[in-house]
């Protein structure tokens, strides 16, 4: 029976994905470990504020896992939750299990403690790149209800490998925030098709700013994981020479686009118009003959 | 303070730009240190900068540059950003992807033993700070910079908390609230540059090298004290 990905709540998501029964917790909801920093603004906690870690077998094979709960606070990133995903990061440095996952559902820096948030996703980015140094392999996957934006953007295109959903949105600011600073005309967050034009799955994919593209469904998830698990992974000077000169590439092609039909054209899709329509085989069949590949 | 007051209190007459625009900056300074005098790579923003992907872009094809032509020698990020740019445009061509290649830039030129420093001298807004200055081996601010995430107003309509109520709190909580002190406490800062600046510079190029130990000095500072343990059990549970 599938099971929308997109629905599921975080520790609903973990439980499928990795393998059944395998998953224990670190600093469970039992310990009470909540921010400190919400009651001040009257603010409910959550037992786990909004992250839960631990350690699991994916595919018979030991792998750190994080899932981000977009129900609580946006999935947002505090001073608890930033240490828990930071501690599960280092811990990665000394166990070094087959893969660390993050199944990432956060709009970023919790505002309620800014400041807390704001260094704890610094500490974050530069864990995960020091960690990736040693040969951590660090996969994420997107196609949570609360998307993944901001600090958690930053973090997220960290990881080696990205797999996202149609459904998941991808992106610095969220359109909202882009609406406010700069009006309706600049970004219609209310326009769901454009929304997901600009920051999802497919679009990402084309781009080259995901790796895989898989149904809203949780053991495609699960199966595009255990896939990876044999990428390869590391940062070196060479891979990252190759991205800039990609990166620079994408900016020449691109940069006078105001949507993303234009620039799926100019990748050589033969009816852009049609790409929001098509389901996800066809997707690929017409995506994988011209996309940038990451 | 701005660029022009700057770069003579950090370099005096040895500052050498080798490229100048509004709102970016590149070039190199000597500074004297006890092991004589030193020359370190500036890659700066300036008339607070919005960060878009061609910025990104610049600044990470610069350190790119740095460890081709100087192996080995300091960097220095000098900021005065107001964040990320809040374009559809930027999105549309993945500004977060643009901006972690530029950590990743900067986390490689660590590896092959450049020093890494920033020196926040404007305001440093969340997006425009978090991969290139946030990046570095020990932050700095001048005392009358800014950093935050965004302004309380803003943060008000988001969280819908009222302003006051915000304005109120931020009194005595350094959490939430902008400013160069609340960042130190957090344990982000490592100090608070004042007085001589080439001098503070001259220093932060010779001290030990260490890993980031900002939740550490969080709790040291008592502007964060849970982060560092609730790691440490996270690192610790069986």
């Amino acid at each position: 029976m599938s099971r929308s990905y997109y629905e599921a709540s975080a520790r609903e998501r973990l439980a499928g994905v990795v393998d059944a029964g395998s998953f224990h917790e670190f600093v469970p909801p039992a310990a009470r470990v909540t921010s400190p920093h919400l009651a001040q603004l009257d603010q409910p906690v959550a037992f786990d504020d909004g992250v839960v870690v631990g350690r699991a077998t994916l595919a018979g094979r030991p792998v750190l896992v994080a899932a981000q709960e977009g129900g609580f606070l946006g999935g947002a990133i505090g001073e608890v939750h930033g240490a828990k995903l930071l501690g599960l990061i280092e811990r990665a440095r000394t166990e070094r299990p087959a893969a660390l996952l993050f199944l990432f559902d956060s709009g970023g820096v919790r505002l309620h403690e800014a400041n807390a948030g704001l260094v704890a996703v610094s500490e974050l980015i530069r864990a995960i790149l020091r960690a990736r140094r040693d040969g951590v392999r660090c996969l994420g996957l997107i196609g949570g209800a609360g998307g993944c934006f901001g600090g958690t953007g930053l973090i997220a295109r960290c990881c080696d490998r990205l797999v996202m959903s149609e459904e998941g949105r991808l992106a610095m600011s969220g359109p909202e925030v882009i609406e406010t600073a700069r009006g309706v005309e600049e970004f219609d967050s209310r326009d769901r098709a454009l929304v997901w034009r600009v920051t999802g799955g497919k679009h990402r994919y084309l781009l080259g700013e995901a790796d895989r593209l898989v149904e809203d469904d949780v053991d495609q998830f699960r199966a595009a994981a255990a896939d990876l698990l044999d990428s390869e992974a590391g940062l070196t000077l060479a891979a990252v020479e190759r991205e800039h000169a990609r990166l620079q590439q994408r900016w020449q092609r691109f940069a006078d686009c105001d949507d993303a039909p234009e620039i799926w054209q100019r990748l050589g899709v033969d009816n852009p118009a049609e790409v929001p329509l098509l389901p996800l085989d066809q997707f690929l069949a017409v995506a994988d003959g011209c996309r940038s590949a990451p | 303070m701005n660029r022009e007051q700057l770069l003579p209190q950090l370099f005096g007459k040895t500052w050498k730009p080798t490229q100048s625009a509004e709102n970016f900056f590149l070039g190199s300074g000597e500074v004297g240190t006890e092991a004589g005098a030193e020359t370190v790579q500036v890659i700066g923003t300036a008339g607070a900068a919005e960060v878009g992907v061609d910025l990104a872009l610049a600044m990470a094809g610069a350190v790119l540059d740095t460890m081709r032509r100087h192996p080995g020698r300091a960097i220095l990020f000098l900021l005065d950003t107001q964040g990320q740019r809040l374009r559809r445009r930027d999105e549309l061509l993945g500004l977060n992807g643009y901006m972690a290649h530029l950590a990743k830039c900067v986390e490689i030129a660590r590896s092959r033993g450049h020093r890494i420093l920033s020196l926040v001298y404007g305001q440093a807004v969340s997006g425009g700070y978090l991969t290139t200055g946030m990046m570095a081996d020990a932050c700095y601010a001048l005392a009358d910079a800014e950093i935050k995430v965004m302004n309380l107003p803003a943060m008000a309509r988001i969280t819908k908390i009222p302003l006051e109520r915000l304005e109120a709190l931020a009194q005595q909580s350094p959490v939430f609230s902008p400013g160069v002190a609340n960042y130190r406490r957090m344990g982000h800062l490592l100090e608070v540059w004042q007085g001589d600046l080439a001098a503070c510079l001259g220093t932060a190029l010779h001290r030990p090298l260490e890993d980031d130990r900002r939740s550490a000095l969080g709790r040291e500072r008592g502007g964060r004290q849970c982060a560092e343990t609730v790691a440490e059990r996270v690192r610790a549970h069986a």
